[in-house]
């Protein structure tokens, strides 16, 4: 589980059971109880929305909706994402379950939650996978990597240009707990191994 | 700048060849020079006749009627060592070292193999004897990468890192301007001479591991002794143009990097930022230095050639005491 880093535990959250490629983050959908009569606390929720008329209007409804008080936004207009997505900083003041459900309700709306609440996916890593990764499951590949506590999927791309039978890269990008990507790397690295994949770490620690 | 030395130079390929072309310019007198199966070594100190030593190599193949032998036991100061890298015992490489250590002779190196694999020998017959050993030329051609190590002392540098293999770095920066694939992009390499026929030791890693070797053996100063051996090492083959897209959506690209410490070595194909210093293009090399006070240091050129790395060769002759 997630909690090492969580002082508070409002966001200490189980896996969704929903399989996404485009989110990542706490994950929502909060077993832990600390009850409804929790007291309101900040959250910093992390959006990327699409660049388009209406997108920050329909991301805030949610959190209105599901008993939220809107503290502030901050709206990154001059700092697109490579997939060329705005990066939205909200903060929320929400008790713990309600919180949960605007999590919920965001994600639902297909509104893209890159982190949530208090479990910081503080780094962020990008790995390729080469090899035959059709052919060796790549659902089972990404599941088990999501499977790790310190790792998230954030995003995924296949470039299979030979089609699905021969060699095809990967590219994925992790978001890792502070601290833990060397963790996270070393078990997409265990993982590629045993399925005879490569993979193409990049340069960590101010590197390059 | 030291006064001019007497050198012998072994090995006429292109970096021993532009030693002799050189040395004059530099203030040196080439009173020896020999390839694997003759030599031509000077009646007095006024030195051999390069440029006709330089002709017959080209017209023959041999560059004089005396024996290899001679130019070893001929009466110079530095021997400049340029024959060819070879692994394991670095023969005959190390043996051309341990003659002229044991004379008392200055020796230059621009093969890699006795650095490589055999460091702590070659400390030894050093420590043994009045003549010193340098070795510039065998990391980043062209580029001072022992000697900026050395300035900065190696007890302050944590960490080397970066792009040693211009044939490598070749193929990769072409397959991803051109999303062509490997195959095209070496027979186009090997056309343009960039790649040698057997391609294996530059795109296997091995080359750059080698650099990489030295550079551990000088940063951890004979704490512990690194060999090819000891290196975690994977090389460009596998990497397919479909990567090389992937990286390119996201900014990145793929580099084969080598990266040493005193706790060791590993050559790779790694992610990197398109517009990172370490992302040189071509057959380019670079070498970034992490440092314990003066931060990271970038040191970028021409990683082989025969001018090139006779520079660096030269550069470490006017360094001798």
């Amino acid at each position: 589980m997630t909690s090492a880093l969580n002082s508070e535990s409002e966001a200490d959250a189980e896996s969704d059971d929903r399989t996404r490629s485009q989110s990542c983050g706490s994950r929502g959908d909060s077993d832990v109880d600390t009850g409804a009569d929790g007291q309101p606390q900040p959250h910093t929720i992390r959006l990327e929305l699409p660049d388009q008329p209406g997108q920050l209007l329909a991301a805030l409804e949610p959190i209105s909706d599901n008993g939220g008080n809107l503290l502030s936004i901050f709206h990154e207009r001059g700092n697109v994402t490579p997939r060329g997505r705005i990066p939205v900083e909200v903060d929320v003041e929400a008790t713990p379950d309600r919180f949960d459900a605007i999590v919920s309700a965001l994600r639902d709306g297909g509104v893209n939650v890159v982190q949530a609440g208090a479990e910081h996916y503080a780094e962020e890593v990008v790995v390729l996978l080469v090899g035959h990764l059709v052919e060796t499951d790549l659902s089972d590949t990404l599941r088990r990597i999501e499977q790790c506590p310190a790792a998230s999927i954030a995003d995924f791309s296949l470039n299979a240009p030979e089609g699905r039978t021969d060699s095809s890269s990967a590219r994925l990008r992790i978001a890792t707990r502070a601290g833990a990507t060397a963790e996270a790397l070393e078990m997409v690295s265990e993982i590629a191994e045993e399925k005879e994949l490569h993979v193409v770490e990049p340069l960590t620690g101010g590197a390059a | 700048m030291s006064d001019g030395k007497r050198l012998a130079v072994v090995g006429a390929g292109a970096v021993g060849g532009s030693v002799v072309d050189l040395a004059a310019e530099y203030g040196h007198t080439v009173v020896a020079f020999a390839d694997s199966s003759s030599a031509v070594v000077a009646g007095d100190d006024s030195g051999i006749d390069a440029a006709a030593a330089l002709d017959r190599k080209a017209d023959e193949g041999t560059v004089g009627d005396a024996d290899p032998d001679d130019a070893l036991h001929a009466d110079y100061d530095v021997l400049v060592e340029a024959t060819p890298t070879t692994l394991g015992d670095a023969e005959p490489g190390f043996s051309h070292l341990r003659t002229a250590l044991e004379r008392d002779r200055h020796v230059v190196l621009a093969n890699k193999g006795p650095v490589a694999e055999r460091y702590g020998d070659v400390r030894e017959l050093e420590r043994n004897s009045a003549g010193q050993v340098r070795f510039e030329a065998t990391v980043g051609g062209a580029i001072p990468i022992v000697s900026t190590v050395e300035d900065l002392s190696p007890s302050h540098v944590t960490a080397a890192r970066g792009i040693l293999n211009g044939t490598a770095n070749f193929i990769l920066s072409r397959m991803a301007a051109e999303g062509i694939d490997y195959e095209h992009v070496l027979a186009e390499a090997q056309d343009l001479g960039v790649a040698e026929a057997d391609p294996t030791f530059d795109v296997e890693g091995t080359d750059a591991a080698l650099k990489c070797v030295i550079l551990a053996n000088v940063l951890s100063e004979g704490e512990r002794e690194f060999t090819l051996s000891d290196a975690d090492v994977e090389g460009i083959t596998n990497v397919p143009g479909s990567a090389l897209e992937l990286a390119a959506e996201d900014g990145r690209t793929i580099r084969l990097v080598g990266e040493a410490t005193r706790d060791g070595i590993r050559v790779g194909p790694r992610l990197v930022p398109q517009n990172a210093a370490l992302a040189v293009t071509g057959t380019r090399n670079i070498v970034q230095l992490e440092t314990t006070h003066a931060g990271q240091l970038n040191l970028s050129g021409r990683g082989a050639g025969g001018p090139e790395t006779a520079s660096a060769v030269l550069g470490d002759v006017g360094r001798l005491e």
